[in-house]
């Protein structure tokens, strides 16, 4: 038999039998549509947490502290206690270790900031002048805070995109002057729009020199100091070098935690990795139990077409062509199953990104293949007994079934 | 050999084909020797359960008898692989049943078009041989309508259409005109009939004694033996 008739009488065949054929079709697609949005969902976490960690700058090096029980990443070291400060200076004597391009101490606090009788609540950042550099920013006006002494500093403040359209409207805020706490800053720059980070939108951030912030926070210690090393091979040395130098510094007793973002990504990368693919296996499941459909459904498609086998078997079909006619509508259904669900799939996980825009729920390619690949081959690999069982029939008591 | 030129269509010797039933043996057929020649028209006829349909079987390689020999156009097709007879039932042997057995989701040209494109045979080739078909047997204006749209003498006729359009040597029918009123199974004969006329040979299983008078050869069948093989005059 022709390739192009084979298809079109497996067709036909299935299509002789609608309620059948979209039972079948169904639990396919449900199969791989389950594949595919339970992976989007899994790597889109993956990814959600990459881009957060990626978002805060590249090479980086970072110090914490407070000393981390365990060896490696993990997510209790944002809130260790602090046994002794982690300060500016210490954040100073980094500059010296070779393997370091750029030093940004940080120190957090919430503040009010307020201009002509405009008041509101905002995140203020104490940092110098290579943090924007360190942390990927980008300013949409004016310039960053200057390069000069880090214990003193100008009283100048760079605001984020969203405090300056609350503050200021459709007026330039560039030179105003605000008061931020009890201080009186004037604004030199305002951030980009759309930057994310380790949870801090800098879109609601005011960027002050650190030893105003510390005077303002009434506290000598820093959040955290960010490295970023010469090149990704450095990271390793970098992290080396700090540590050895805050160890030094703080009487030979390593009282901080020095984290690098390629050890938090890997970290996070396999842990998300290993749950998409947990995900990924469960969905696999439903393949399988559709596999077992399409046997089923085939058998008692052979039980009832039985007298046309036998007649094809009169008419010079050879087992083989019977056996190819079975598979060709196996595989059909199944293809057809794999495409719906597919597309499905889709349609779930762009539903999800319109839902959630910031959540990036794309199923992998390798998932879409998998679960492609693996209703295809569960469809022809249980139409097999079916298809044999066929080919098998004897055509005598085959035509006499009615 | 020069056997092979003057060898009968068909020749049965000593076949043997025995069904078992739990303990007891049913010998369907026994010690059967037979031999038809191209181009004749035989009725076989006897009692039911005489082993009829079980003999048509055999001769249409759909079934194999547990002893003997059969030669089709001089060759031993009992020892032929399973391809190489579904590859002789395809080009020399029609089927026509009693109940038709068209494939109900397929039109009429689709059905008689079947065997053609079991056999691999290009479209062109089948949509052209169909159409003739068709218009040969009545059916032009019934093309793409399926068997379930079709009176029952149309459905045989398409099941005929179907049976010669690879050009068989030889058509096996069992009670084709069982499923038909008097008129449509006359039809049918005829349209058998003058198939034979042109050199096919048939081969009929009935019930009905004037229909089986009509052929020029008639066997009779009991317990699976042949009991009587009779011609007669070529009806004018
Ligand atoms: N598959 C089978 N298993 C067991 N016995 C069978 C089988 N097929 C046929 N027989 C037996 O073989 C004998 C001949 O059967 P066959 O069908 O050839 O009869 P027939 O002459 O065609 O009868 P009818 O006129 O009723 O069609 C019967 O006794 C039948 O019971
Ligand atoms: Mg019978």
């Amino acid at each position: 038999m022709r390739t192009p008739d084979l298809i079109r009488f497996a067709r036909d065949a299935a299509t002789g039998n609608p309620l059948r054929t979209v039972l079948l079709v169904l639990a396919m697609a449900i199969g791989v549509a389950a594949v595919v949005v339970l992976t989007a969902l899994g790597d889109g976490a993956r990814r959600y947490v990459i881009n957060e960690f990626s978002a805060i700058g590249s090479n980086l090096v970072i110090v914490l502290p407070g000393r981390s029980q365990t060896g490696g990443f993990n997510p209790g070291n944002a809130i260790t206690s602090t046994p002794r400060d982690l300060t500016v200076d210490d954040a100073e004597a980094l500059q010296r270790a070779p393997a370091v391009r750029r030093v940004a101490p940080l120190a957090i606090g919430t503040s009010e900031i307020s201009i002509g009788g405009r008041l509101r609540e905002v995140m203020v950042a104490g940092t110098t002048s290579q943090f924007i550099e360190v942390r990927r920013m980008t300013l949409a006006q004016g310039r960053f805070l200057p390069a000069d002494d880090w214990r003193r500093g100008a009283s100048e403040a760079v605001i984020g995109a969203k405090i300056r359209d609350e503050m200021f409207g459709a007026e330039p805020a560039l030179g105003k002057l605000v008061r931020i706490g009890d201080r009186r800053f004037r604004i030199v720059g305002v951030l980009a729009a759309g930057g994310q980070g380790l949870g801090m939108n800098t879109d609601e951030l005011v960027i002050v020199p650190v030893s105003l912030a510390q005077a303002m926070f009434n506290s000598n210690t820093l959040f955290r100091i960010l490295i970023e090393a010469n090149s990704r091979e450095a990271i390793e040395p970098a992290k080396a070098q700090v540590t050895e130098i805050i160890k030094v510094r703080h009487d030979g007793e390593l009282d901080v935690t020095v984290i690098t973002q390629d050890a938090v990504l890997a970290t996070f990368d396999r842990l998300l990795g290993t749950l998409t693919l947990g995900v990924a296996g469960i969905a696999a499941i439903s393949l399988a139990v559709a596999g077992i459909l399409v046997m089923n459904v085939m058998l008692v498609s052979v039980t009832q077409r039985t007298a046309e086998i036998g007649l094809l078997k009169a008419l010079g079909a050879t087992g083989d062509t019977i056996r190819a006619a079975f598979l060709t509508e196996a595989g059909m259904l199944s293809l057809a199953g794999a495409l719906l669900g597919y597309a499905l799939g889709h349609a779930g996980a762009a539903l999800i990104r319109h839902l959630y825009p910031a959540f990036p729920a794309w199923p992998p390619g390798w998932a879409v293949v998998a679960g492609l690949g693996t209703a295809l081959v569960t469809g022809l690999l249980f139409g097999v007994l079916p298809a044999r069982r066929a080919a098998r029939l004897d055509p005598v008591q085959a035509l006499s079934k009615r | 050999m020069a056997e092979a030129s003057t060898a009968p269509l068909i020749a049965l010797a000593d076949i043997e084909r025995v069904f078992h039933l739990g303990d007891s043996e049913v010998h369907a057929l026994h010690r059967l020797d037979l031999q038809i020649e191209a181009g004749e028209y035989v009725a076989v006829m006897g009692p039911s359960g005489s082993g009829k349909s079980t003999l048509l079987n055999l001769l249409g390689l759909l079934d194999r008898p547990n002893a003997g020999t059969y030669r089709l156009e001089g060759r031993d097709v009992t020892t032929l692989s399973p391809e190489e007879q579904a590859r002789v039932r395809s080009e020399r042997i029609g089927f026509v049943f009693q109940s038709f057995h068209l494939v109900p989701r397929l039109t009429a040209a689709e059905n008689i078009a079947l065997p053609m494109t079991l056999a691999g045979i290009p479209p062109a080739q089948r949509a052209e041989r169909v159409a003739q078909a068709l218009k040969d047997y009545g059916l032009a204006d019934r093309a793409s309508h399926r068997p379930d749209e079709l009176s029952g003498g149309q459905r045989q006729r398409v099941a005929i259409a179907r049976a010669t359009i690879m050009q068989p040597a030889v058509i096996l029918a069992d009670e084709p005109t069982g499923n038909l009123d008097r008129a449509t199974g006359d039809e049918v004969v005829r349209l058998l009939e003058e198939l034979n006329a042109q050199g096919v040979t048939l081969i009929v299983v009935t019930h009905d004694a004037s229909l089986g008078s009509r052929a020029r050869r008639q066997l009779q069948m009991e317990d699976g033996s042949l009991k009587r093989d009779s011609r007669c005059a070529p009806p004018t």
